[in-house]
């Protein structure tokens, strides 16, 4: 009995549910007859296609920093990136690299001014990061619309001007790792590229953590006044944690960006910390810790419940209820783990 | 020494004027004519000014911006569509939406502040996400459970197979039902502006109200609550409760200010009238110079008109500056989220700061 709570606390009710939740969703459709491997398929994809947007909150939360709301910023890095590399015309893998290599340059300043910013709004970081992130966006917005870009495939084709909502990447790096290697086993096709990054992505952070600078940036999170009286500055390593975070999200974006084929520019990155914070709090992570181990399962549970639950439920229910779940769930999940922290800050 | 005295007073008052400045200089550039201004200004003042009010108690409190308010929304909208769809209309129609709005609001309130609880220091990003997550139980309610769960017959509302409710939702029975109670048109070069007097009434008896509740004992509490919740606590008031009660009071008033908001537009975009509310009426609120702890009624007005004015003005001037009036609708939402953020960031800052010299 003291086992099973024991079992229950560790690994959280919340994460049970929606793993039981899963399992009847593949249960389900298991049961009338659907495409099962392309379900897979579709899930796999989609698991490589965000994970390293949700890796990215992981260093934010062992810096300290919290849920990092203001993921946004990241990601808007990134974005330069890919269309300058769609304006330059340069494609493949090295589109690709060039595109994170941008946004990774880019995020370097834009996530050390932002950490310094999230050092003088301590105990505000997640309210001060969402709408940091949202005026960044429509900033932004602004700027899609009047940037010098005159290459027609990029600008709309009637005014001559003014990025497109969506940039298409066919013919530059659409799938590029996606493709890469990519293989079949029992009609599940295995983007093995883009789950080889995130992964190799995934035992960077793991690795960087062992490293003395992940080791300081940890330590001054759990304790900041021990940290302090061995001389590490929780300032610094602050910093250190929202770059690393912001960077991470660039590159998230561009790998997201090929895998699903097109650019979005304009209000598309507005909303979307929300769901890479849901996927790593339904893997375990709380406000204040997470592991590689929390993004992966995180990531692989809520993914495959946004895959799987439309062509199952549409089965059921007619009309769209996954968008609706998908609210319900990642709002949710975030909601709980705020009360949870509690005073444990 | 007056010298001295001035920028003080440019410093504090830095925020709506410089409001002041960008929405002249729009009016100018765009060549907006004063009756066309005041004709818009009329009926959003009218319409807007009691969300905006609603925010004021939590701040009080010590809650800081009630980013909930859309739960409070959500309650109005609800309300107004049963009041339809039962075919009440004019201004009982409008009583009944606001008599059914109370006790949900009430529901909606107690729930919210009882999460506020729960997530003390964390009110705002929790009103914010309850925000969104409530957004996902409402759609649960109006595009799946009516018609299949709740009986709800009613072809002009439900889509065409039967459940759910259509993306628009014709409230045209209660429009106008408060604005145009006491009829009163003005000329003005060459135009009636519609004055919605009524509606002015009962936003002036909210501000009224809400400045006679800011005197009552309880309000008194909130107000040491605010300033201190741990001194509040030894000094015998009822904090979480209180908590509770400010929250109540705020969904209640964003309820009725939905409604009164509503009656105006005529329509319900069933799915994203709400979405926003929150939003714009917490910049509206901080335009003005109010902060996450300090905000009074005339700021709440002043703020409101500022907003508003800006949000008129912004397009025609992005139209006439750039040919294109995205960039001016693009701008107003990035002015929204701009002074949202920095006025969170002042807050934070300051508090931290307050504490760094704490210790």
């Amino acid at each position: 009995m003291t086992g099973l709570r024991a079992f229950l606390k560790e690994a959280g009710v919340p994460r049970l549910i929606i793993a039981a939740f899963v399992i009847v969703l593949f249960g389900v459709a298991v049961a009338t007859k659907m495409n099962l491997p392309s379900l897979v398929t579709d899930s796999i994809v989609r698991v490589a296609r965000n994970g390293i947007l949700v890796l990215a909150l992981l260093p934010a939360i062992q810096g300290g920093v919290g849920l990092n709301f203001g993921l946004p910023l990241g990601i808007l890095c990134g974005l330069i990136g890919c269309v300058l590399t769609l304006n330059w015309g340069v494609g493949g893998a090295a589109g690709l690299a060039l595109a994170s290599g941008i946004g990774a340059a880019l995020a370097i300043p834009v996530g050390a001014g932002y950490g310094w910013l999230l050092n003088r709004t301590r105990g505000q970081e997640m309210m001060v990061g969402t709408y940091l992130g949202f005026a960044a966006v429509s900033g932004m917005s602004i700027f899609w619309l009047l940037a010098p870009f005159h290459n027609p495939t990029l600008v709309w084709a009637i005014a001559g001007k003014g990025l497109r909502t969506t940039l298409s990447l066919t013919g530059s790096f659409d799938k590029v790792l996606d493709r890469w290697m990519a293989f079949e086993v029992a009609g599940v096709t295995i983007p093995t590229g883009a789950l080889l990054v995130f992964f190799g992505l995934c035992a960077l952070v793991a690795w960087f953590f062992k490293t003395q600078m992940g080791i300081t940036i940890a330590a001054a999170r759990s304790n900041p006044r021990f940290a302090r009286a061995a001389g590490i500055s929780d300032q610094r390593t602050r910093i250190q944690a929202t770059v690393f975070s912001t960077l991470l999200g660039a590159i998230g974006i561009v790998v997201y960006s090929q895998s699903f084929g097109f650019v979005q520019l304009y209000t598309a990155p507005l909303l979307m910390a929300f769901p890479a914070i849901a996927c790593i709090l339904i893997g375990g992570a709380t406000v204040t810790r997470a592991t590689v181990t929390h993004v992966v399962v995180g990531t692989f549970l809520f993914q495959s419940i946004l895959t799987v639950a439309l062509p199952v439920t549409s089965q059921v229910i007619q009309g769209d209820i996954s968008e609706t779940a998908r609210l319900i769930i990642q709002n949710g999940m975030i909601l709980y783990a705020l009360t949870r922290v509690g005073s444990g800050k | 020494m007056s010298f001295a005295r001035g920028r003080r007073l440019i410093g504090r008052y830095s925020v709506p004027l410089l409001f002041v400045v960008l929405c002249v200089f729009g009016i100018v550039v765009a060549e907006i004519t004063p009756a066309f201004l005041l004709g818009e200004m009329l009926i959003r003042i009218g319409r807007n000014s009691l969300l905006v009010l609603s925010l004021l108690i939590p701040i009080l409190a010590g809650l800081g911006l009630n980013f909930g308010i859309v739960i409070g929304a959500m309650a109005g909208q609800i309300a107004a569509i049963f009041a339809v769809h039962w075919g009440f209309s004019g201004i009982g129609g409008f009583g009944v939406a606001m008599l059914l709005a109370t006790p949900i609001a009430i529901l909606f309130g107690w729930a919210t502040g009882t999460l506020f609880n729960k997530a003390k220091g964390r009110e705002m990003v929790s009103g914010l996400i309850a925000g969104f997550f409530a957004n996902g139980l409402y759609q649960l309610l109006f595009l799946f459970a009516i018609g299949t769960l709740i009986p709800f017959h009613n072809p002009e509302m439900v889509l065409p197979q039967g459940f759910g409710l259509r993306n628009t939702v014709d409230l045209s029975p209660i429009q106008y039902a408060v604005d145009d109670l006491v009829k009163w048109q003005v000329p003005m070069e060459g135009t009636m502006l519609r004055v919605p007097i009524a509606s002015y009434v009962l936003v002036g008896a909210f501000c009224a109200l809400t400045l006679f509740f800011f005197r009552t004992r309880l309000g008194q509490q909130f107000r040491a609550m605010g300033q201190d919740p741990h001194v509040a606590a030894i000094a015998g008031i009822p904090v979480e409760r209180n908590r509770l009660l400010a929250t109540i009071l705020s969904t209640l008033l964003a309820a009725w200010g939905q409604l009164l908001f509503l009656q105006n537009i005529g329509t319900v975009n069933t799915y994203n009238s709400h979405e926003q509310v929150g939003m714009f009426a917490i910049a509206a609120l901080l335009v003005s110079g109010a902060t996450v702890t300090k905000a009074t009624v005339g700021q709440a007005l002043l703020g409101t008109i500022l907003f508003h004015t800006l949000f008129v003005v912004s397009p025609l001037a992005g139209k006439a500056l750039a040919g294109d009036a995205q960039i001016g609708e693009f701008f107003r939402v990035f002015v929204a989220y701009a002074v949202i953020s920095v006025a969170l960031v002042l807050h934070a800052w300051q508090s931290a700061k307050r504490e760094r010299e704490a210790v």
